[in-house]
């Protein structure tokens, strides 16, 4: 008598459990995101209480000058970050692993916000320090537009290709030129300015001991506050893919086309199988198993 | 002109703290409609769970 054992089923109730080694290496995005989380209330905490009752007035601006410790490391976070989308993006263009762009996406999303930050505070600053909510003639200023304008095109690029390989590897090459520009323009701005937009790297050493402080513990705080950003946005995403392809599974929708909706977002979740995967194996169920001949 | 912008006096307390407050308002802006977006798609993702639970039960209900 022949005994049957299915190895495969598209039953999620009777599903064997992946392999220790499989369930592995999922990306478990959701992992340190309380300590994180923690952390960069912690760290937020500490630097609002150092800008506010530990650092003294400066004596040029005076209490205007409190923007400088929340503008210039949402500048800074945001430049590291363009810069970090092209690092990641070349790890997806070698090991053409779409987990890689999906964190290059979500990284340059994410400093695209801080940029907007950026970009409205420094306003605020320029309005009460200089009297005016935008200076063209300031290169500092025209350059970190020029670059956040540059970016703003990142998601319509994405959107306009609906091969979601071809669009991963476009936008690689996107992030990775753009990438390469920021230090390239934060270079060029420095040698050729000339004029009043405080300078944070070239004159750190001139701040007084505790406005350093306070400086070094707000960069801190923004990036921390990045990261758990990012963390909780990738984490988001990958479980609307995890839920997105156990609706498949349970809908059993394989004989449907496979039809991805177009987005600017990456997509990762594993591919959609086919009324002829179903077949191959139901096929390799039916097969008689060794030692299983009664 | 910027070299004469940056010789102006401080200004005082009063009307720089607008400023101050407005820039930080925004910074807390920022973090708050991320976590109001954030909530959106957590209930979406709960709403589409109970879903799929559902969809499971009844499955399972019918052999």
């Amino acid at each position: 008598m022949l005994r049957i054992r299915p190895i495969a089923t598209a039953s999620p109730s009777i599903a064997p459990r992946p392999p220790a080694a499989a369930r592995d290496r999922r990306p478990l995005y959701g992992r340190g995101l309380r300590t994180l989380s923690l952390a960069t209330v912690a760290a937020m905490v500490l630097a609002l209480a150092l800008v506010f009752f530990y650092a003294p007035l400066e004596a040029e601006q005076g209490f205007l000058q409190k923007i400088f410790y929340v503008h210039v490391p949402f500048a800074i976070v945001a430049l590291c970050g363009f810069v970090l989308g092209g690092v990641l993006a070349i790890v997806h263009l070698r090991t053409r692993d779409p987990r890689w762009d999906m964190r290059s996406y979500v990284v340059i999303h994410m400093s695209l916000i801080f940029a907007v930050g950026t970009l409205i505070t420094g306003s605020i600053w320029a309005k009460g320090s200089w009297g005016h909510w935008w200076v063209w003639s300031e290169p500092t200023l025209v350059s970190f537009l020029i670059i956040f304008l540059l970016y703003a095109t990142y998601q319509p690029l994405r959107f306009a290709i609906e091969d979601p390989e071809r669009q991963a590897r476009y936008a690689s090459v996107f992030a990775i030129t753009a990438g390469a520009f920021v230090p390239l323009n934060y270079v060029a701005v420095n040698m050729a300015t000339a004029y009043v937009h405080p300078r944070v790297f070239s004159n750190t050493s001139n701040l007084p001991g505790s406005m350093a402080l306070t400086f070094l513990v707000s960069l801190l705080a923004m990036t921390l506050l990045f990261a758990t950003l990012c963390k909780y946005e990738l984490t988001a995403k990958h479980a609307r893919m995890q839920l997105r392809a156990l609706r498949r599974r349970l809908t059993e929708e394989a004989d449907t086309p496979a039809r991805r909706p177009r987005s600017a977002a990456p997509s990762h979740e594993p591919p959609r199988r086919t009324a002829a995967d179903f077949q191959t194996s139901t096929a390799t169920a039916a097969r008689p198993i060794e030692g299983t001949r009664a | 002109m910027t070299a004469n912008l940056a010789e102006l006096p401080a200004l005082p307390l009063h009307t720089a703290g607008r400023y101050v407050a407005g820039a930080y308002i925004v910074l807390f802006a920022l973090v708050l409609i991320y976590v109001a977006i954030m909530a959106i798609r957590l209930s979406r993702i709960e709403r589409q769970l109970g879903e799929l639970l559902e969809l499971a039960e009844r499955g399972r209900e019918e052999p």
